[in-house]
């Protein structure tokens, strides 16, 4: 038995971006090295081809591969959202990898081979086949958090990342063999029709969970994230904060969506572990002084309101927790963005007081990084604060006023150190004795990534309908 | 209409980017005549207002998200008129008041001016509970940026605390509607109220209790109520003076009018239960902060404790569930956006000349200043409640309310204006009254022509409102009316959303085995 056409079809859009991550590797090497950040304008085609296939595929839903690939409306949302973010994080990287004198070809094949990788885990039906989506993603991302070679920290970043996400790999593929074990089949929609053994099936459903547990950074299996987030080049950490996530999130979603027993033995699992998720990441949060590392705990805090909504369990809640997803990814985006423009060469200005008056000296910077501060945060007409209205929403429908409730406290606690970088942005005045970064004007590409990001944030905050509506609708695709 | 008057200060505000930063006169007129615009406009809204009709007027709906269904549904009535009218008026006031004081970042300080007065109006209108938690919201940030960068020393500990406490209060209102969204299935709060006077909807006595306690902790903050005042005083202290007049005049009564508009029709039940501890409180609050005012070397703390003094009669009428308290309160509100805004902008003249507000370097001020020290002397007159002056007849209402209720509130309530008779005038005679003492107050200017100007017209305003006050209270009473007849239930009683069970998962994955083997039978 042979794929057909369609099969091919209906993994396009992963096609797409795997062919364009090899032409990029193979035509590297013949530049010359002033032509090689052309090769940006080729990697962003790739996410555009990608973009476009995956829209082209919506109207021809269904499985592929023997069911081991579902193409319908819920992969389609979390296409769409890779394939953008890899879009954005490349259109943002050119000018980065410029300064930091970092080669160009090898990161925008492996931006594109990591979004392959993402993408197979939305689409995958079938626990195999997420475990080899899952490879794909976190080889081309353990290389690129050790893409500054030179510098210390990118390597210690990398070693961290590598160790314990095979670590966590590891155990995902022990859970899918236990699970196999139990049932029979490693195919989602079966595995809930043939169970042999239940404490097979409960304790592979735990592994697995652990293993995705690590990939989106929820308690207590957050651990690696601050150092990686912290050590890895600025745009890498925007991609890592928001792709790889959503990648896992959704395999998360779908496991919990379709495998009837993970959602009711994974209730409290996903219940608690989203309460310890927001306290560590907000309270961590609290202390830090370095605007990456903040930025890196308030992503695991993010992550457990996600959990909330999973917790809760609802068709409504799914589609909050991809809206969610959305609004998350936008404005980390291009919080991560622009640090990797202050931080500047070196990434060596990082800390609070780097920021301190910035409003003077760079007005609509700072403004455009309160905005996402604000979104994060949860200020209404941000998507952030939509994001937390619908999963609240969601909870409350499920009956969990309690978790709702801890998710509530932690937006105050959230509040602190969100407006803690407004207060240095605006209120202090620099040291006079610091030394100021030859004010840089904002790259081209960087520009655009903010505007799109800015503007992303302020539409989802204010007119949630359309997204909300195509979220509904791939939620809807586990019925 | 109502959608004019909420966004034309946003829009001015957009307008102001277009001049050039450094045309301090021109942003500050530009500024000034879109706020005068405003209020003129807010002025039509009380000519065309129907002083019979108990709903609301002006209504505005359409859909603004279809899931969950939220509509910007605005709409104004008796309580809400005169606190919107009051914005608007104050902040022109607040505009000319930091005409001299403000001279850094000139153009971003009038743009957030703008901007919160879009939020407070918004607020005031606002009859979707999820419009109005963002227009509550919002209107926080242009507050914190206001005291943050144009504050006096403290003035960064003062913006993050007054942010941190009304967000507290606000996240777990933000539960709450949500909770009466889930209950309900609508944002919609003249639906929500419907549904709870038909007695369609009955909510369970823990479950009001909840909800009360909820959107109570977010008013009793902004209000602020005893013992959660304690933001108040450094925001105030800290803020610049146009802040201090719009905090004063227009954020605390965000509070009250939140308890009124929310607590009493929506949750009845649990206000009239906890009635009695809410009356202690306040009647602490009229107490302490009185107390306190007393012995304030600085004026501004003064003004600022007196306020927790005053809002604590507001909050008394409010719980006095009668007409008359609840009239009382409203008039108070407005009341205590004039008089101790005015005093707070005299407070500001004083800091624009001698920058400190340190009452001990004042002194026989009166000297060098006739003028100013005879406007201070009114506004401290009206704070107090001399009759023929507008203090006295909101503060003569709530008493009056107050003590059909229960006769001791209002005795020890009574009290507190006694308390405020002597600080004010103790005030106003260390700064205004002998001999000067300090030097370098002997030739102080006395008030210029914007300063008299605009003190004038709250003495004015003050004079008009304490004789013409049937002019007010008519057209408060219909909504007055309203929301006392909103707190009556029909007595029909079972209990709220019962909760689905939630399946134990073994026993699921039990029944799936079972399950598949019937499909399967061993054969």
């Amino acid at each position: 038995m042979l794929p057909a056409a369609t099969d091919y079809y209906r993994l396009l859009p992963e096609i797409l971006a795997a062919v364009f991550g090899t032409i990029v590797m193979l035509l590297e090497p013949f530049l010359r090295r002033e032509h090689k950040a052309a090769l940006s304008w080729l990697g962003m085609l790739g996410a555009a081809a990608a973009l476009g296939a995956a829209v082209l595929v919506r109207s021809d839903a269904g499985p592929a591969f023997f069911h081991l690939i579902q193409a319908d409306p819920f992969t389609f949302f979390l296409r769409l959202l890779i394939y953008a973010t890899a879009l954005l994080v490349m259109l943002a990287a050119r000018a980065y990898l410029d300064r930091e004198n970092l080669p160009h070809g090898e990161f925008y094949a492996l931006v594109l081979l990591g979004s392959v990788g993402m993408g197979v885990m939305a689409a995958a039906a079938e626990l195999v086949t997420v475990f080899i989506g899952l490879e794909i993603s976190s080889l081309s991302t353990y290389i690129l958090a050790s893409y500054r070679r030179e510098a210390l920290r990118a390597n210690e970043s990398a070693l961290k990342y590598f160790l314990l996400g095979s670590f966590a790999t590891a155990f995902f593929l022990f859970g899918v063999a236990l699970v196999y074990g139990a049932t029979g089949t490693a195919r989602l929609e079966q595995v809930a029709e043939g169970v042999a053994s239940v404490l097979l099936l409960k304790l592979g459903l735990a592994l697995v969970f652990i293993g995705l547990a690590f990939k989106v950074a929820s308690a207590p299996f957050h651990v690696w994230t601050p150092d990686v987030y912290e050590g890895a080049p600025a745009p890498v950490t925007a991609l890592l904060s928001t792709a790889p996530k959503a990648a896992a999130f959704a395999v998360l979603l779908r496991i919990a969506g379709t495998v009837l027993p993970a959602t009711l033995l994974w209730f409290w699992v996903l219940w608690g572990s989203a309460a310890l998720t927001m306290f560590v990441g907000n309270l961590a949060a609290l202390v830090q002084s370095n605007v990456k590392r903040m930025l890196a705990y308030s992503s695991i805090a993010h992550a457990g309101y996600i959990l909330v909504a999973l917790a809760a369990g609802t068709e409504a809640a799914y589609a909050a927790a991809l809206y969610y997803l959305a609004a998350y990814a936008l404005m980390k985006l291009g919080a991560f963005t622009l640090v990797a423009h202050l931080a500047g060469r070196g990434e060596r200005r990082l800390t609070l007081e780097d920021y301190a008056g910035l409003a003077r000296r760079e007005p609509v910077v700072a403004a455009t990084l309160s905005l996402y501060l604000l979104s994060l945060l949860g200020l209404p007409l941000t998507a952030g604060f939509l994001g937390k209205f619908y999963v609240f929403v969601a909870g409350l429908r499920a009956e969990l006023l309690g978790l709702v409730v801890l998710a509530a406290v932690n937006t105050l606690l959230g509040a602190y150190y969100y407006l803690r970088v407004i207060l240095y942005m605006y209120f202090r005045e620099p040291d006079p004795t610091y030394e100021h970064a030859a004010r840089e004007p904002v790259p081209a590409g960087t520009g655009l990534v903010l505007a799109a990001t800015a503007a992303g944030t302020l539409l989802l905050g204010i007119f949630p309908g359309h997204l909300m509506r195509i979220a509904e609708l791939a939620a809807a695709s586990f019925r | 209409m109502l959608t004019i008057v909420v966004f034309l200060p946003a829009a001015g505000a957009l307008g102001l980017l277009l001049l050039r930063a450094e045309d301090h006169l021109w942003i500050r007129r530009a500024a000034l005549t879109v706020a005068l615009a405003n209020f003129a406009l807010s002025l039509l809204l009380l000519a065309g207002f129907d002083r019979t009709w108990p709903g609301y007027q002006f209504e505005e709906m359409r859909p603004w998200i279809e899931s969950p269904p939220i509509h910007y549904h605005l709409g104004v009535d008796g309580i809400s008129l005169f606190l919107v009218l009051l914005t608007t008026f104050l902040v022109p006031v607040a505009v000319l008041a930091s005409w001299r004081g403000i001279t850094e970042r000139v153009r971003m300080f009038h743009i957030l001016l703008l901007v919160l007065e879009t939020g407070m109006v918004g607020v005031f209108v606002a009859l979707d509970l999820f419009l109005f938690f963002v227009f509550w919201e919002v209107m926080l940030v242009p507050m914190y940026f206001l005291i943050g960068i144009w504050g006096h020393e403290r003035r960064i500990y003062a913006a993050i605390k007054f942010v941190l406490f009304t967000m507290a209060g606000s996240v777990l209102m933000l539960v709450a509607i949500l909770w009466l969204y889930a209950v309900t299935g609508t944002f919609d709060l003249p639906r929500i109220q419907a549904l709870l006077v038909n007695g369609v909807l009955v909510l369970s006595p823990v479950t009001e209790l909840l909800l009360f306690s909820a959107f109570f902790l977010a008013f009793a903050i902004k209000v602020p109520l005893f013992p959660l005042h304690t933001w108040l005083p450094d925001a105030h202290v800290e803020a610049p003076t146009a802040g201090s007049v719009i905090l004063a005049g227009v954020l605390l009564k965000m509070g009250t009018y939140g308890l009124l508009r929310f607590c009493l029709p929506l949750f009845p039940e649990a206000s009239r239960l906890l009635a009695p501890g809410i009356a202690v409180l306040a009647i602490a609050g009229i107490l302490y902060g009185a107390l306190v005012a007393m012995v304030q070397p600085d004026l501004k703390k003064l003004i600022a404790y007196s306020s927790v003094s005053h809002l604590g009669f507001v909050v008394l009428g409010i719980f006095a569930f009668n007409a008359i308290g609840i009239e009382g309160a409203i008039y108070q509100m407005l009341n205590h956006g004039i008089s101790t805004g005015g005093l707070f902008l005299v407070a500001g003249m004083l800091y624009d000349r001698r920058h400190t507000h340190q009452i001990d370097a004042f002194g026989g001020l009166a000297t060098p200043m006739p003028v100013l020290a005879a406007f201070y002397l009114l506004l401290c007159l009206s704070s107090l409640g001399l009759p023929m002056l507008n203090g006295f007849v909101g503060e003569f209402l709530i008493l009056l309310g107050v003590f059909r209720v229960e006769k001791w509130w209002a005795a020890l309530a009574a009290c507190g204006i006694i308390l405020s008779a002597v600080y004010l005038l103790w005030s106003y005679q260390r700064v205004f009254f002998g001999a000067v003492t300090a030097e370098p107050n002997r030739h102080l200017p006395d008030a210029d022509r914007r300063e008299r100007i605009l003190l004038a017209t709250l003495a004015g305003l003050i004079l008009w409102m304490g004789i013409g006050s049937p002019m007010f209270i008519t057209r408060m009473e219909a909504a007055t009316a309203r929301v006392l007849r909103e707190m009556e239930r029909p007595a029909v009683h079972n209990v709220g959303p019962v909760a689905p069970e939630r399946p134990d998962p073994a026993q699921m994955l039990r029944e799936l085995e079972r399950l598949r083997q019937d499909m399967h039978p061993v054969e």
